[in-house]
C-alpha cells in the first residue's frame, strides 16, 4: 500500500508547510489592469524605500479584484483591490456578507481614455455624438429610431473620410467600458436627441432609455477586446482602419504607432484632463481592508506611500507615467492617515 | 508470373506486354508519387514554420540580451544623504530614492562639463536619459556601506528604455515626434555621450539573473527571479509527482487485481491526462488556498497544482515502460525464489527506469511551460521582484514563473517590454529543448529492447 502511504505523507508535508506559512508578511494587491502599472511602480518604490517586502500586485480587472477583495477577512484574502471605477453598492453588500465591513476608499488620481488610430491613417476629431452614431444599435434618422445604417465614418459625419467604421472597445469586464458608455455613448445619445426618443419609446423610463442608448451594434463593426491594450494595439496594426480605445498612459508609450483623436476639439493630455477640458476621464481607486491594517505588516505604509506627494503628486513618477494627479490629494492623504472607512463612521 | 487477378477480365492483357505499363498501373504509380509529394510538402511546411518561428523569436528576442549603460561619476554629497554627519544607518535610510535624484542631476552637469559637451538641456532633462532604477542603485550602494558618503564613485547605470531603443535602432528621431518621455535634444545629448565614450551597449547579464521591474523601468526587468520560481515549482513537482506516480503505476501494473475498480481508475487516469490545465488551477485555488490556507502566489501551491497536472502523464508513461519489461524477467526472478516485491524492485523497476525518467522529464517540461493554472493561484502579475532567501522562502514567498513572466511582459505598454518577452521566450525554449534532449539521450543510452 505504498501509494496510500506516499500520498498520506505528501498531504502531511503540505499540511505542515501550511501551518508554517500562516504569517504573510507582504501586501497582496489585485484588481484593475489600468491601475496595475501605477500600483507596480508604487510597489517597486515601496520595496526599495521601506524595510517591508515588495507588495505583490496582480491584475485581472476591477470586478475580479473587488470580488476577491470581498471574499472575506484573513491572510488568504487580498488586502487591497485596485479599481478603475467606484465600488458598487452591490459589491459593498457582498463584502459585508462576508465580514468585510470596514473598507477604506482611496482615490489616487484620474486617468484619461483616448481614441487612437494607426499613425499612418486618417486623423479624426470626434465628438461623443460621432461615436454614438457610429456604434449604437439604433439611431435617430428623420425622427425615427432605426437600426444603425452607418458603415463608414463619412456616413456618420460628412467631415470625416470614407473609412469603414471599425472600433475596438474594451470588453464588459473592464472598468474602462463603463466610462466609455457613460461619457461617450450616453453623452452622444443625449446630444443627438436619441435619448428623448428612447425615453418616449420606453414609456418615459429613464433607466430603460439609458440602457437602450448604450446598447451597441452587434454586426461586427464594434469589437469587444477582453484582453489588454496590447491586444487592441495588435488589432489596429493588422487592421489599419481600426480605431481603438486606450488609456492615456498606454498611448503615450506608443506614440510611434498610434495617433490620437481629439474629443470635442480637445487633445487629450494630463493637463487637459486635469483641467477637465477633455471630457473622457475617470477616477482611479484602490480599496483597503481596514481589518488587515496592523495584521499585514506594511499595509498602511503602502497605502500612505501610494498617495504621498512624491509619488502621486503632479511631479511624481505616477504623473510621469500618465496619471492625472488628484487636486484633492491632501484630503485623501488625511483620510488614509485617519483610516477613515466608507460610510462615514471611522 | 501468371495473372493473379482472375476476376479482372482475364483477356485484358491480350496483346499487351508485361514490360509496358497499362493505364491503371500508371495511374496507381502517379497516385503514389503524388502521395509522396504531399508527404514531402507537409514536412517542408512544418520545417518552414519551425524556421519562421525560430527566426522570429531569435531576431526579436536577442535585443533583450544587450543593454545600454551609462558610466557616470557620482559624488555622494554628505549634505544630501546624511545632514547630521552621524553616519547613522537609520537616519540615512530616511532619505528615499527621491532624495538621490539631485546627486545624479549634479553628476550629469559635471560630467557634461568635463567631457566638453555643450547642451541646452537642463541637468534634470539630461538625467532623464537614465533608468529610474539609478536612484535605487545609488541608495542600495550607500546603505550597504554608509562610510562611502562624501566620496566620488564611478557607477554604471542603466540607460532608459527609449535611449536603449535608440541604440538598438527601435527608436528613431521620427518615431519620438509625439513622445513625451524623450526629446530630439536628449537624443543629441546621447550622441554626444556616445562620442565621449560614456554610453555603451554591452551584454546584459541582469536580464537572465535579475528580477521583474515596474512598468516605468523595462530596462531593469529580468527573468532571474521568475526562473527561480519555476525551479522551485519543478522541485515540488519532482519530489511529489515522481514517487506518487511511480508507486501508483507499480501497484496498478504489478499488484492490483484486475477488476472493475482498477478499470475505473485506469480510465480516469487516462481522462485526467486530457483535462485542460485551467481546471487544475481552479482546483488548486479551492483546495490549496481556500481550504488548506496555503499562501497565495507561492511556488509551493504552483508546484502542487502542476503535480496534479503532471501525475497522469508520469503514471501513463511509467505503466507503459513497466509493461514493456518482458514477463520472462519476472518469471525468472520468481522462479529462483524472489518475493513479488523483490522481483519488481530488483529486476523490473531498474529495467523500466529509463522509460520512467523520460516520461517524468517530458511531464516536467510540460509543467514548466504552463501558465493557465498559475493565473488562478495568483502567480501572474507584478510579483517576481525579490529573489527569495533560502529554500523555505523560495517555496512560500510570492513568486512568478517563466511563462507567467513572459505573458506579463507581453501585455505591458512600453514596447521595450515586448522585446523582453521575446527574450524570455528564448530562455524558456532553451530550458525546454535541454530537458527534451536529456530525455532523448537517457532513452537512447539506457533503453533495452527485447
Amino acid at each position: 500500500m505504498s501509494f496510500v502511504k506516499l500520498s498520506a505523507s505528501a498531504l502531511a508535508i503540505a499540511a505542515v508547510s501550511a501551518t508554517a506559512a500562516t504569517a504573510r508578511d507582504q501586501v497582496q494587491v489585485a484588481g484593475s489592469s489600468t491601475v496595475l502599472p501605477y500600483a507596480s511602480i508604487v510597489a517597486e518604490a515601496f520595496g526599495e524605500n521601506f524595510d517591508f517586502p515588495t507588495p505583490v500586485v496582480e491584475s485581472g480587472g476591477s470586478s475580479a479584484g473587488l470580488k476577491r477583495f470581498c471574499e472575506g477577512v484573513g491572510e488568504n484574502t487580498i488586502d487591497v483591490a485596485n479599481a478603475s471605477r467606484k465600488i458598487k453598492d452591490k459589491e459593498i453588500a457582498v463584502c459585508a456578507e462576508n465580514g468585510v465591513t470596514d473598507i477604506i476608499e482611496v482615490r489616487i488620481g484620474y486617468d484619461g481614455i483616448v481614441f487612437a488610430s494607426d499613425i499612418g491613417g486618417n486623423g479624426f476629431e470626434f465628438t461623443p455624438a460621432d461615436w454614438f452614431l457610429a456604434l449604437s444599435d439604433k439611431i435617430l434618422v428623420d425622427g425615427q429610431l432605426v437600426d444603425n445604417p452607418n458603415s463608414t465614418w463619412a456616413d456618420v459625419n460628412a467631415a470625416f473620410p470614407a473609412q469603414p467604421i471599425q472600433a475596438f472597445i474594451p470588453g464588459t469586464k473592464h472598468g474602462t467600458r463603463e466610462v466609455f458608455e457613460e461619457k461617450v455613448i450616453l453623452a452622444g445619445c443625449e446630444e443627438t436627441g436619441a435619448f428623448e426618443a428612447f425615453k418616449a419609446a420606453n414609456g418615459d423610463d429613464k433607466k430603460a432609455a439609458e440602457k437602450a442608448c448604450i446598447a451597441l451594434r452587434t454586426d461586427g463593426v464594434s469589437v469587444d477586446i477582453d484582453g489588454d491594450y496590447t491586444e487592441t494595439l495588435a488589432r489596429i496594426e493588422s487592421n489599419k482602419d481600426g480605431i481603438g480605445v486606450f488609456g492615456l498612459a498606454f498611448y503615450e508609450n506608443n506614440t510611434d504607432k498610434l495617433q490620437v483623436a481629439t474629443m470635442s476639439g480637445v487633445v487629450p493630455s494630463t493637463e487637459s484632463i486635469a483641467t477637465g477640458e477633455y471630457p473622457v476621464s475617470r477616477p482611479l481607486y484602490f480599496y483597503v481592508k481596514k481589518a488587515h491594517i496592523g495584521v499585514i505588516p506594511g499595509l498602511k505604509e503602502y497605502a500612505e506611500f501610494f498617495i504621498a506627494d512624491e509619488i502621486a503628486g503632479p511631479d511624481g513618477p505616477l504623473a510621469e507615467y500618465g496619471l492625472v494627479s488628484d487636486p484633492e490629494l491632501v484630503e485623501t492623504q488625511e483620510a488614509v492617515a485617519d483610516e477613515k472607512v466608507m460610510g462615514g463612521n471611522s | 508470373m501468371t495473372d493473379l487477378t482472375p476476376d479482372a477480365a482475364p483477356g485484358r492483357r491480350h496483346g499487351g506486354s508485361l514490360l509496358t505499363l497499362d493505364a491503371r498501373t500508371r495511374r496507381r504509380n502517379r497516385a503514389e508519387a503524388r502521395f509522396r509529394a504531399y508527404g514531402i510538402g507537409a514536412i517542408l511546411i512544418g520545417l518552414l514554420m519551425l524556421v519562421v518561428l525560430v527566426v522570429t523569436i531569435v531576431s526579436r528576442g536577442t535585443g533583450a540580451y544587450t543593454q545600454t549603460f551609462v558610466t557616470l561619476d557620482v559624488e555622494l554629497l554628505e549634505n544630501k544623504l546624511d545632514k547630521k554627519g552621524t553616519r547613522d544607518i537609520e537616519a540615512i535610510k530616511k532619505v528615499s530614492t527621491f532624495g538621490y535624484t539631485p546627486l545624479i542631476n549634479a553628476a550629469f552637469e559635471t560630467a557634461a562639463q568635463k567631457a566638453g559637451i555643450e547642451t541646452a538641456l537642463k541637468p534634470k532633462d539630461q538625467a532623464a536619459i537614465l533608468s529610474k532604477s539609478a536612484a535605487a542603485q545609488l541608495r542600495d550602494y550607500v546603505l550597504a556601506d554608509p562610510s562611502r558618503i562624501g566620496q566620488t564613485v564611478s557607477f554604471r547605470f542603466l540607460a532608459n528604455s527609449r535611449v536603449d531603443g535608440y541604440l538598438k535602432g527601435r527608436v528613431t528621431r521620427e518615431s519620438i515626434a509625439n513622445d513625451k518621455s524623450i526629446s530630439a535634444e536628449q537624443l543629441d545629448f546621447v550622441d554626444q555621450l556616445i562620442a565621449a565614450g560614456m554610453i555603451r551597449k554591452t551584454f546584459n547579464l541582469d536580464f537572465i539573473l535579475g528580477s521583474d521591474a515596474s512598468d516605468q523601468r523595462p530596462e531593469a526587468a529580468g527573468m532571474g527571479v521568475s526562473m527561480v520560481g519555476s525551479l522551485f515549482m519543478m522541485l515540488v513537482v519532482l519530489v511529489l509527482a515522481l514517487p506518487i506516480g511511480v508507486a501508483a503505476s507499480i501497484y496498478l501494473e504489478e499488484f492490483a487485481p484486475k477488476n472493475w475498480l482498477t478499470d475505473v481508475i485506469e480510465v480516469n487516469i487516462s481522462n485526467l491526462a486530457a483535462v485542460p490545465s485551467i481546471v487544475f488551477g481552479i482546483l488548486g485555488l479551492a483546495v490549496f488556498i481556500n481550504y488548506m490556507h496555503l499562501p497565495m502566489s507561492a511556488p509551493l501551491v504552483g508546484g502542487l497544482v502542476l503535480t496534479l497536472m503532471t501525475l497522469p502523464t508520469i503514471i501513463i508513461s511509467t505503466r507503459a515502460s513497466l509493461k514493456s519489461v518482458p514477463p520472462s524477467i519476472r518469471d525468472a526472478a520468481l522462479g529462483v525464489g524472489a518475493s513479488k516485491m523483490q522481483a519488481v524492485f530488483h529486476h523490473v523497476l531498474p529495467l523500466a527506469a529509463p522509460g520512467i525518467l523520460t516520461g517524468t522529464i517530458i511531464g516536467l517540461a510540460q509543467a514548466l511551460g504552463e501558465t493557465a493554472p498559475l493565473l488562478l493561484i495568483g502567480m501572474v502579475g507584478f510579483i517576481a521582484s525579490n529573489p527569495p532567501d533560502g529554500i523555505a522562502a523560495g517555496l512560500l514567498s510570492p513568486n512568478s514563473a517563466m511563462p507567467a513572466q513572459i505573458y506579463e511582459w507581453a501585455k505591458r505598454a512600453d514596447p521595450a517590454f515586448y522585446e523582453r518577452a521575446w527574450g524570455g521566450i528564448i530562455i524558456l525554449l532553451v530550458f525546454l529543448v535541454t530537458m527534451n534532449t536529456l530525455a532523448v539521450i537517457l532513452r537512447r543510452r539506457f533503453e533495452r529492447r527485447w
